[in-house]
């Protein structure tokens, strides 16, 4: 098997510049008395070393290639600049005027002036994890680096060896939140100077709670930002974590997430990320099912043109009986865009009864569009039904004659169809109110791309 | 149903068969030394009489191959390859063209009846003259290690204006074609193993179909690894001239040996304008016994190029064989309208490893390819579904459809599919399709209800699943393909 022969490295001159602000930063990062974290950041400049910055030789980078990261000179987000940046209106996907649970971070760091934890239920922690890392050292101390995997991922590693802040969010046994709690990331280069900063999120849903998370990522432009995102979702027995991301940020910014999820005896994981932002995104999610009838949804839209990249990736590791997962990724691509998908489900010897169904379409809206798809399956169980599905193609001649036939103009009824392309994967999100917002979201991309050039 | 009772029929008469051409035959043989460097190479060509050109040729191959890794990214695990502990070369002693039955060697003629080629055949096999044009059926070119033993209904062929012979044999009868097409789908620097062979190749067929001929028989070679420690490196071209039609059928055997034996083989298809080529494999190389040890190690190099307009290429396979396969026959559609299909059936069980798929370039418009895989898993054997659909920007209104289904039996085994779809023209539409089941209880239990034994009902269940590719094979292959479904399953169950 290709783990017993060594696989092209990544690029270790590359790291060099942030192994330099990691030595740099050493002082300065919160939690330095606890030792697991210490441990954790040595462990992961060490690995972060070895792995070097990923590139397409690498199987796991085929289609996405991190060199336009290395022809920008990014400094490491400052404090400083992160209070002083201005924050004029705050993405939401609540009503106008209604306020509820939010942290805002600008560059990766929390702005407890523009955030808000009034009306929590007694118990809820949610706050900074510079914050956490005294208020509740032993918490996150304990949960740390347990899911995201430092040693494969040289992103998460070297987001590791710098962790110093993001958003921590423990919902007790049995708490149900019917408020969604908003999490907004604002990557800001203060004074134009390119600025990478890594964001460090920690999520832990104790058994047979309930909570609704949303991340806003957007970004003022004006200079580019590189965003490094590892997050953590613990989801115990019984519990129910849904987990929605919208990526607008402008672009000329980079974004690169890893989410690693671990999802325990019946409970279930819902994530779902909406992507029109960011010159290049990489969104990849882990998630695996640990316990018997766990579930994931795991879903998403992106909406890509000029010369924007978005890479979307994903692996559902069904470790035990009894699993279902359920996949379904859309995607616009326009102009000289580029998305990639890649999806992989696992199922583990011992894993039966897995029912695990994957799906990605893809439309290409301009001649130069492209899209890279690597749907995968790897089974080791013998009664389980696994499927997947991937597509690409353009609008569909005859439903849009159906419509002009009618009397909408072309291009109206272009729109339309997009719009009803996308809402197959915008329907997999269960809250109505996030999904209004998605589905929003989506209708105003569309607007935008029918102003532009056509 | 008589169909479905034949099966079974078949099935439960071949129960107790285990792999039926384990066998060897002692026949005095010439071998090369072992390993392989320039001297051998040297050896190979000049045994061949080969023109200094394809020396050379072989020589830089060499010299590429030397600065090449063996590739570790298939999902395949198997020990390190020792390339100097083979035989490069091995060719049964044949006396000067026998002129009757009885002067062809008794040993060699034996390995024929029992590999189950029938008896009027086999004196033209054995390379007796005299006996060709009788019943045709299908041109055979059998390939015994090394070289190519003989090819039947040459004289047929050639009234029409086809070339069907051994590859070494072609090099001097049209260098010309040979010279302009031999390398040109695989170069010789295409990947470790298609750059080993092409520095190292020993025999193959060889095919050139004229203008307009529809050629009116099957052709086939026959591949027989006997020699212990021996690799087979055999090269195939066939080329299809425009507005022509042939179809070709390849199988494989080996003996039962403990030892893992390596077959690196190319093969090469060219179909000009207007031209059609099928290409049809059943590979049952001796696979292994149930805990893994021996069997041949299959790095096969597979690709057609549809260089002209409505041309078409066709892969159709029944890999049954071998411990480890790594194959991905492919299409290259650069013929505006031109097609490639490609129908696999993979059976792997005890500890068989097979990565196995295709490759689809789109580069003309409206191409189209469609691509049916159907792997079923047993025992403790891993298999993987890999493949590439490339739509390349200039690729107006291509079209793909694939479908990949894998069957797991028994809970040790693994199934796997990795496709790559990469797609540049907003006009080309692709699907790919992906399931992974089992059988089900209802289906076994309606045929147990109906006394079947499990074994023969899981037989009957799979050879329906696979009906899908087996229905493109050769009417001559596939009552054998068949019968390998049963075998090649046979202890899977209960």
């Amino acid at each position: 098997m290709a783990t017993t022969h060594s696989t092209p490295t990544g690029d270790t001159a590359a790291a060099r510049p942030y192994l330099d602000q990691i030595d740099r930063l050493k002082g300065e990062l919160p939690g330095a008395a606890l030792s697991r974290v210490r441990e954790l950041r040595r462990d992961g400049r060490e690995r972060f070393a070895a792995l070097g910055v990923p590139t397409v030789r690498q199987e796991a980078w085929k289609y996405t290639s991190l060199r336009p990261l290395e022809k920008v000179a990014f400094e490491p987000a400052t404090a400083a600049a992160a209070a002083g940046t201005h924050i004029d209106v705050l993405p939401t996907v609540r009503p106008a005027g209604q306020t509820g649970p939010r942290l805002v971070f600008v560059n990766g760091r929390l702005r407890a002036d523009l955030s808000s934890t009034d009306g929590l239920p007694d118990g809820v922690v949610l706050t900074g994890l510079a914050d956490a890392l005294s208020s509740h050292a032993d918490f996150v101390g304990e949960r740390l680096g347990r899911l995201a995997n430092a040693d494969e991922h040289p992103l998460v590693a070297l987001n590791t060896a710098v962790l110093a802040d993001g958003p921590v969010l423990h919902i007790p046994r049995g708490v149900v939140l019917d408020d969604p709690i908003e999490l907004v990331f604002v990557s800001a280069a203060a004074d134009g100077r390119a600025t990478v900063f890594h964001p460090r999120t920690l999520i832990v849903a104790d058994p047979l709670s309930k909570a609704v998370v949303i991340e806003h990522h957007v970004g003022p432009g004006g200079a580019p930002t590189f965003a490094n995102h590892t997050a953590e979702v613990f989801v115990g027995e019984g519990a129910t974590l849904r987990h929605y991301k919208v990526q607008r940020e402008q672009t000329d910014a980079f974004h690169v997430s890893h989410a690693a999820a671990t999802v325990c005896r019946d409970a279930c994981y819902d994530n779902f990320i909406l992507t029109s932002g960011a010159r290049l995104s990489r969104n990849e999610v882990h998630a695996v099912l640990d316990g018997t009838g766990a579930s994931c949804h795991v879903s998403g839209a992106y909406l890509v043109t000029g010369e924007q990249h978005c890479d979307t990736t994903t692996l559902i590791d069904h470790a035990r009986p009894y699993g279902t997962s359920r996949e379904v990724y859309k995607g616009a691509i326009d102009e000289r865009a580029r998305a990639v998908f890649q999806g992989k489900i696992i199922v583990r010897p011992g894993a039966q009864k897995t029912d695990g169904h994957q799906l990605n379409r893809a439309l290409l809206l301009s001649d130069t569009a492209e899209i890279d798809s690597k749907p995968e399956l790897e089974i080791y169980a013998d009664d389980v039904k696994c499927s997947h599905g991937a597509t690409a193609g353009e609008l569909d001649d005859e439903a849009l004659f159906y419509l002009r036939s009618r009397g909408i103009p072309k291009e109206e009824a272009r729109g339309l169809l997009i719009a009803s392309f996308l809402a197959e994967a915008i329907d997999e999100i269960p809250e109505e109110p996030v999904r209004d917002a998605f589905a929003a979201i989506a209708t105003g991309w569309l607007a935008a791309r029918r102003g532009g050039a056509r | 149903m008589a169909a479905t009772h034949e099966t079974v029929e078949q099935v439960r008469a071949l129960a107790e068969q285990k792999y039926k051409y384990g066998f060897t035959t002692d026949i005095d043989a010439e071998t090369a030394p072992k390993g392989l460097n320039e001297d051998i190479i040297r050896f190979i060509s000049a045994k061949k009489e080969e023109p200094e050109w394809l020396l050379q040729w072989r020589l830089r191959a060499f010299e590429a191959w030397k600065t090449m890794q063996e590739p570790h990214w298939p999902k395949l695990d198997y020990g390190p390859i020792d390339y100097q502990d083979a035989y490069y070369y091995a060719a049964p002693k044949l006396k000067n063209k026998p002129k009757s039955l009885d002067e062809v060697d008794p040993e060699l003629l034996r390995t024929y009846e029992k590999l189950g080629i029938p008896l009027k055949e086999q004196a033209i096999l054995a390379g007796v003259e005299g006996t060709e044009g009788q019943a045709p059926a299908i041109a055979v070119d059998a390939v015994f290690d090394s070289v190519s033993v003989a090819t039947t209904y040459k004289a047929k062929l050639e009234e029409m204006g086809i070339i069907f012979c051994a590859i070494s044999e072609a090099v001097h009868k049209c260098p010309e074609l040979v010279q302009k097409y031999l390398g040109s789908v695989v170069p010789y620097t295409d990947n470790f193993f298609a750059t080993l062979n092409s520095a190292a190749f020993t025999d193959g067929s060889f095919v050139y179909i004229p203008k307009g001929v529809r050629c009116p028989m099957e052709l086939s070679t026959y591949f027989r690894i006997n020699q212990a420690n021996t690799g087979q490196f055999e090269r195939t071209l066939i080329i299809a001239d425009e507005g022509s039609y042939v179809s070709y059928l390849e199988g494989c055997t080996a003996p039962q040996r403990d030892e893992n034996q390596l077959h690196a083989a190319v093969v090469e298809l060219v179909a000009l304008d207007n031209a059609t080529i099928k290409y049809s494999t059943v590979q049952n190389w001796y696979p292994g016994d149930a805990n893994g040890v021996g069997g041949i190690y299959n790095f096969v190099t597979k690709r057609g190029a549809c260089r002209g307009v409505n041309s078409k290429i066709s892969w159709t396979q029944v890999e049954t064989g071998s411990a480890i396969t790594w194959k991905y026959p492919s299409c290259i559609l650069q013929g505006d309208n031109s097609v490639g299909e490609f129908y696999s059936v993979a059976i792997t069980n005890n500890r068989q490893q097979a990565d196995t798929g295709t490759k689809m370039i789109h580069i003309g418009k409206n191409t189209r390819s469609t691509i049916v895989s159907k792997g079923i898993s047993a025992g403790r054997a891993q298999q993987t579904y890999r493949g590439l659909v490339k739509i390349l920007p200039r690729a107006e209104g291509a079209r793909n459809h694939t479908q990949c289904d894998s069957l797991l039996i028994g809970d040790q085994c693994g199934a796997h599919t990795v496709p790559y779809i990469e797609s540049r023209n907003r006009s080309a539409r692709v699907e790919h399709e992906a399931t992974t089941a089992k059988i089900s209880e209802d289906q076994l239990f309606y045929c147990r209800q109906r006394g079947l034994s499990e074994e023969d009902a899981v037989s009957l269940i799979v050879n329906g699943f696979c009906k899908e590719v087996l229905k493109e094979l050769p009417m001559e292959f596939a009552v054998e393909a068949q019968k390998l479904v049963g075998i090649s399953l046979e202890g899977s169950v209960g």
